[in-house]
């Protein structure tokens, strides 16, 4: 602290070796490199995505290219159902994805933070699909889903359903079966971090909670519960940006079908770009999205009271 | 990145711990009160969830073509051998290891550097900077898919390995930098200016007396930043076009959107695809429990 504000103030006496070695340059210098990054590769292309929003630009149809004032986002609001239906379904998507594997997250995080035998290999074991990619859990959910020697044959073998069922083909089924399969790799994610925050919940509350005889289901609402608060809001914040944006998984596994069903935002986006080619139109969408993640991310900050509660 | 030496020049304690985080070996109940099958049961149940499709894949890959057998027996490595020559799969664990571990040097590094700024100076533009950080968190690399190739097009990286490392680590640095410059406020002040006090350099001091300390957290935001790099598709989708360039998510993409799909060259292309996280993951297991209690999450 102290030498902190040292280095602040403008060059300090002689005398002060540490002010010799420090020059008043030094913090800029050591974030330079990160901040040149970020203005380069984040801020910019973001500066760029704003600016063809209001643009027509479609490199295909370069005679129609030039400024288009909010066209873009009228079309999108007012002309565009696609838009909608998947913006309906990102939504879905995320607050089942999210609040599942908090949910499974968190009683798994309860469980292995016990004292048993054999609880490093538990650990090990339930927490390994944090490290798989969505590609690779694509790649795994499409050998147990398909129909020819997938799980359902083994079903069906012992007189569940029937041959030949294709979950991820069927719009009744696809999107419980992503949903599992996004779980399958997500749940880690939660586990880990509430795990790592359980490690630091003082012991003697959990005696003077004893001593004056609460139950356990009492000990964790009272106890536990308020201590992961913050750790909870700021992990599903960021995982459901993450699962908002993520379109690795549902891009290899359903490649948005069958019949567009399981499209999220970003699906959609990409393909507005990449096969469309229609750069301005999906750069307003994602305008969009940004507006509405930072909106989501504030009501939910405020309406949770992050960092507000204790201490 | 040596970090045996160091040599108690200060009479500062020698130790001072990083994590506060009290090990869970006295456990907060007696053992006895939580009854075991309450553990054991649920655990069981998931680790169905979790092992299962493990095992379909290791099945897949194993067992020969048309089989539908439920153990890998007889057991063949010709999928493997399919896909690591024919699939090119060879090709493309090397570009993806070229790919992590360059991004994983380079994360750490430039995270090490804004880190320490972050936790040890007070300067004019910091407030603004952490809040560039944060809010870089909510810019989705997806949809800038764009302008980046836009840019990597303009600065001749396209279809090079360089410009699926830049986008990884700029993708990585702000969480990174936030997680370690919580590690470093976590070593007392006091402990490096002992050092300058005996002479050494705001350098010398960082590497002997504070990089030590950090070992746990450099680990897992290192392993987290390696991960990441091997798993992540979409890059290296969009940035390079030559099938020699390639990295693995793509190469299992490309075997999952053919049109019949070879089911055991999938499964074995994943085996290779999964084989080292597991590896780094198996490694840093533990330290990713402590290297994120250590404040990085309260921080």
């Amino acid at each position: 602290m102290a030498q902190a504000a040292a280095v602040a103030k403008p060059p300090a006496p002689p005398r002060r070796r540490r002010a010799s070695a420090t020059p008043r340059r030094l913090p800029y210098l050591l974030i330079a490199p990160a901040a040149l990054l970020m203005l380069g590769f984040i801020a910019y292309p973001v500066i760029s995505v704003f600016y063809y929003s209001l643009q027509n630009y479609n490199p295909t149809k370069p005679w129609r290219n030039g400024y288009a004032g909010f066209d873009n986002f009228v079309h999108a609001f007012t002309d565009d159902p696609q838009f909608w239906d998947t913006l309906t379904f990102s939504a879905k998507w995320v607050v089942v994805e999210v609040g599942l594997q908090l949910l499974f997250g968190l009683a798994l995080a309860l469980i292995v933070n016990q004292t048993f035998v054999g609880r490093g290999l538990g650990r090990a074991l339930v927490f390994s699909p944090w490290a798989v990619s969505g590609v690779l859990t694509s790649a795994i959910w499409v050998l147990l889903y398909n129909s020819q020697t997938g799980i359902t044959r083994y079903l069906a073998d012992m007189g569940i359903g029937s041959y030949g069922t294709s979950w991820l083909s069927d719009t009744s089924t696809v999107f419980p079966a992503a949903v599992v399969a996004d779980l399958w790799r997500g749940v880690p994610f939660f586990a880990i971090l509430i795990l790592a925050d359980l490690q630091s919940v003082s012991k003697d509350l959990y005696e003077a909670a004893e001593v004056d005889g609460a139950s356990r289901l009492k000990q964790f609402w009272h106890i536990t519960l308020p201590h992961l608060k913050d750790a909870i809001v700021l992990s599903t914040l960021l995982r459901a940006v993450w699962e908002f944006n993520n379109v690795d998984l549902l891009y290899t596994l359903t490649g948005g079908g069958p019949a567009g069903e399981t499209t999220t935002l970003p699906l959609y986006i990409a393909h507005t770009s990449v096969d469309a080619h229609n750069f301005g139109y999906a750069s307003a969408l994602t305008t969009v999205a940004f507006v509405i993640l930072l909106f989501c991310s504030i009501v939910y900050l405020r309406l949770s009271k992050f960092g507000g509660g204790d201490k | 990145m040596s970090t045996k030496e160091a040599p108690a020049l200060a009479p500062a304690p020698a130790r001072v711990p990083v994590t506060k985080a009290p090990r869970p070996h006295h456990k907060r109940r007696t053992w006895d009160e939580v009854p075991r099958w309450q553990i054991y049961v649920p655990l069981s149940i998931y680790l169905l969830f979790t092992l299962i499709p493990f095992y379909w894949i290791l099945l897949f890959a194993l067992r020969p073509a048309g089989s539908s057998s439920l153990v890998p027996w007889p057991m063949t490595f010709e999928h493997f051998e399919k896909v690591w020559t024919e699939r090119e799969f060879g090709t493309y664990f090397q570009n993806s290891v070229l790919t992590g571990i360059a991004t994983l040097v380079l994360t750490t590094v430039v995270a090490l550097a804004g880190g320490y700024a972050l936790a040890r100076f007070d300067f004019r533009i910091k407030r603004a900077f952490m809040l560039a950080l944060l809010c870089s968190q909510f810019v989705p690399g997806a949809l800038l898919l764009v302008p980046l190739f836009q840019i990597f097009a303009e600065l001749k990286m396209i279809n090079s390995l360089g410009s699926v490392i830049i986008a990884e680590t700029v993708f990585q640095l702000p969480l990174s930098m936030i997680l370690i410059s919580g590690f470093i406020r976590n070593v007392p002040p006091s402990l490096e200016e002992a050092a300058w006090v005996d002479g050494c350099s705001r350098f010398t001091a960082f590497r002997i007396v504070v990089l030590p300390l950090l070992r746990p957290g450099l680990i897992a935001v290192g392993s987290f930043a390696f991960v990441h790099a091997w798993n992540h598709f979409l890059f290296a989708l969009m940035f390079l076009s030559d099938q020699s360039k390639q990295t693995i998510p793509v190469g299992l993409n490309s075997l999952m959107s053919a049109d019949s799909v070879d089911l055991g060259a999938l499964a074995a292309g994943g085996i290779i695809a999964a084989v080292p996280v597991v590896i780094v993951f198996a490694f840093i297991q533990k330290w990713l429990i402590t290297g994120f209690s250590a404040g990085a999450v309260k921080g």
